[in-house]
């Protein structure tokens, strides 16, 4: 395992996996992203990119997402090395 | 009597759990301090009646808008003597906050993991009495979707409910209350200690299908391509069982109905056949193609690939300041748009909600489709029919794109795109019959509400004064419709027509009826008679108007519910009633250019 550097989620491509480490986001925002499973510590996995700049499909634990890759740069992530 | 309800995270099952429990049997009604309607059905539980009601889905008991406000609204209004928590079983590990967030407001509570089946398919095993140890709640495995499960739900909400009865005060059933136990990191180690998820559980078959239905290049052309097919389905097998309705209708009436009234005053007979009969019969003749169309549309929304449209239009639509939800509303629309524009509430934006409310009155509704149907089929060739009424879609969706430009400024939206893309889900053909019942039942409670009326009034209009030739410039409607001819006749739309259009702002379901009423014709008859007296140009005129201008009165009233603004609803009446007579006139006048 290399050492990585800390990005944002929409920095992240297809295939490639973080972990989150912190959520810059409105109270409302956090709680919304909680509960739909995105918490610190929780590995994310992008499955896909939309075409012309859409939303990113990702999977946190057995919960598949879209979101904008403007909301995504609001997750901080370590990205994984393999 | 006693009360549960039912809460839970959106895309959990709860409307099926509800159905399960239920049968068919569900009603609509208004509640306390809500302006929405919630479904709500008596069932028997042990020996007792009690009322089930299915809350909206939400993210988190703390938010203030929407959706959430719904639900924390009736639960301050509302006694609620339990409260069946619905989690996706798959996803407990995230959605077990909601237990906490509800047991801490003092109401009993029965945690119902549901989708037993999907999480056994992903290989997650679940020790429900661990687990129900541990928070010391109450806890059932079910399948609302096969039925597993529902008999222990039954019996838990049987104990629970007596236990109630038992207790002076609503206090919790062990030594320190559940509260105690519910914290947000008790309730994710309970889950850890009980719900054993291995290290890849994954939907094969949804990543397969997602890599050919979300495909960078292909997503669109095959959502397109689908929803096209889906159309000519709808019509190819529609279309034959209407012509056997129009024609038994019409066979029924001859044979029975005109020797039976014969003896009867020429007023009365006048009422009961030209006007109640023609009117509801014509319109009858159009339910199977509208329900084929709604039952059809549900299916699509139950497999899941509404979402993956969501996806695929997000980033076109972020152009006109609206976002993928807008979009699968506004297809949602074209099934019916009240339904659609209290869908808006998932939105938490207010610009966007606005926005998106001002668009969906413009999807081509079922109830206009008929409109069409019927104008096509009277002055269109049948090979050309599916185009014309694809242009008409292809005009809905350019009046929905321009609408949101010109107002994407004043109505922003700020709302983060977060959803949730569920795995594919094929309904049991159960859930289809039931589900189908369910848009039967609405339509027909929708229609009967507006036409009966209608088609009466529409008879006097064209009938009176007394001495007036039925359906002549004389009569009430011949008045009125003179009075708006130097406004309409630029469009192409005769006096005749005009009134038709009056009745259409009540709704839609009505114009037919109407049409009816004031030629005195019935079915294939009232075709030709119209098909004699204009040219396919004013045709296509007045489809173009009856598309765009105010849906119907419900709708106007929705959008005054939600919106809860005079302002913003005289708008959504006023832009596109002028947006339609400019969309007519430059159709009628340019196309006389060249058909002269």
């Amino acid at each position: 395992m290399k050492k990585a550097q800390p990005d944002t989620l929409d920095a992240l491509r297809p295939g490639e996996t973080g972990t989150i480490l912190a959520l810059h986001a409105s109270v409302e925002l956090y709680r919304r992203l909680a509960a739909l499973g995105l918490r610190v510590g929780k590995r994310v996995r992008i499955l896909r990119r939309g075409r012309f700049a859409g939303p990113l499909h990702i999977r946190v634990g057995t919960t598949d997402l879209m979101l904008r890759t403007s909301d995504a740069c609001c997750i901080q992530v370590q990205r994984s090395h393999t | 009597m006693k009360r549960i309800a039912l809460i839970g995270m959106p895309n959990t099952g709860k409307s099926t759990l509800f159905n399960r429990l239920t049968g068919a049997h569900a009603k609509v009604g208004n509640w306390p301090g809500l302006t929405v309607e919630l479904l709500s059905a008596r069932i028997l539980v042990g020996s007792d009646m009690v009322q089930l009601v299915d809350l909206p889905g939400i993210y988190d008991l703390r938010a203030r808008s929407g959706d959430e406000a719904v639900v924390t609204t009736f639960l301050a209004k509302n006694e609620v003597d339990l409260a069946l928590v619905v989690l996706n079983a798959s996803q407990a590990e995230r959605q077990i906050t909601l237990l906490g967030q509800i047991a801490r407001r003092d109401l009993r509570v029965i945690l119902v993991l549901n989708m037993a089946d999907e999480a056994a398919a992903l290989g997650i095993s679940i020790d429900r009495e661990a687990l129900s140890s541990d928070l010391g709640v109450p806890a059932c495995l079910i399948s609302a979707k096969y039925g597993q499960g529902v008999e222990q739900l039954h019996a838990l909400m049987t104990t629970a409910l007596r236990s109630k009865d038992a207790a002076a005060a609503p206090a919790a059933g062990n030594e320190a209350g559940p509260g105690a136990r519910l914290d947000e990191l008790s309730l994710e180690a309970a889950i850890k200690r009980s719900v054993i998820i291995p290290a890849h559980a994954s939907h094969a078959a949804t990543e397969k299908i997602d890599r050919v239905l979300l495909h960078p290049w292909l997503g669109l052309p095959i959502f397109f391509t689908l929803m096209f097919l889906l159309f000519q389905a709808v019509f190819f097998v529609g279309k034959p069982i209407q012509d056997v309705m129009a024609w038994a209708l019409a066979a029924f009436r001859s044979a029975v109905l005109n020797p039976a009234f014969a003896g009867l005053p020429a007023v009365v007979s006048g009422l009961l056949l030209d006007g109640i009969y023609n009117g509801l019969g014509t319109v009858a003749s159009f339910v199977p193609l509208i329900i084929l169309f709604f039952l059809c549309m549900a299916v699509v929304e139950d497999t899941g690939y509404l979402s993956r449209a969501a996806f695929l239009m997000d980033a076109l639509m972020s152009r006109f300041g609206l976002d993928g939800r807008s979009f699968v509303m506004i297809l949602m629309g074209f099934g019916c748009n009240v339904p659609a524009l209290m869908g808006t509430r998932v939105m938490r934006s207010r610009g966007l909600r606005l926005l998106t409310m001002l668009v969906i009155p413009l999807s081509l509704c079922s109830a206009r489709l008929q409109v069409f149907l019927f104008f096509i089929a009277a002055l269109f060739p049948a090979d050309i029919a599916p185009v014309v009424l694809f242009s008409l879609y292809l005009i809905s969706i350019a009046t929905a794109v321009l609408t949101s430009q010109l107002f994407k400024r004043r109505f922003v939206n700020d709302d983060p795109f977060v959803l949730e893309i569920p795995p594919y889900r094929f309904p049991t053909t159960q859930q289809m019959l039931l589900r189908g019942w369910q848009e039967v039942g609405h339509f027909l409670r929708r229609a009967t509400r507006f036409i009966v009326a209608g088609v009466v009034l529409v008879w006097l209009l064209t009938n009176f004064p007394a001495g007036a030739a039925p359906g002549s410039v004389d009569t009430w409607a011949g008045q009125i419709g003179s009075l708006l001819n130097p406004v309409l006749s630029p469009l192409g739309i005769d006096p005749k027509l005009t009134i038709a259009l009056i009745f259409g702002f009540v709704a839609k379901e009505v114009v037919i009826g109407a049409l009816a009423v004031i030629y005195a014709r019935e079915g294939g008859a009232l075709m030709t008679t119209i098909a004699s007296q204009i040219d396919w140009v004013q045709a296509y005129s007045f489809m173009l108007f009856t598309l765009i201008y105010t849906p119907c009165l419900s709708t106007i009233a929705t959008i005054r519910n939600e919106a809860r603004s005079r302002a913003f609803t005289a708008l959504a009446v006023a832009w596109p009633l002028a947006l339609a007579w400019v969309v007519s006139f430059v159709f009628y006048q340019s196309a006389r250019l060249y058909w002269a």
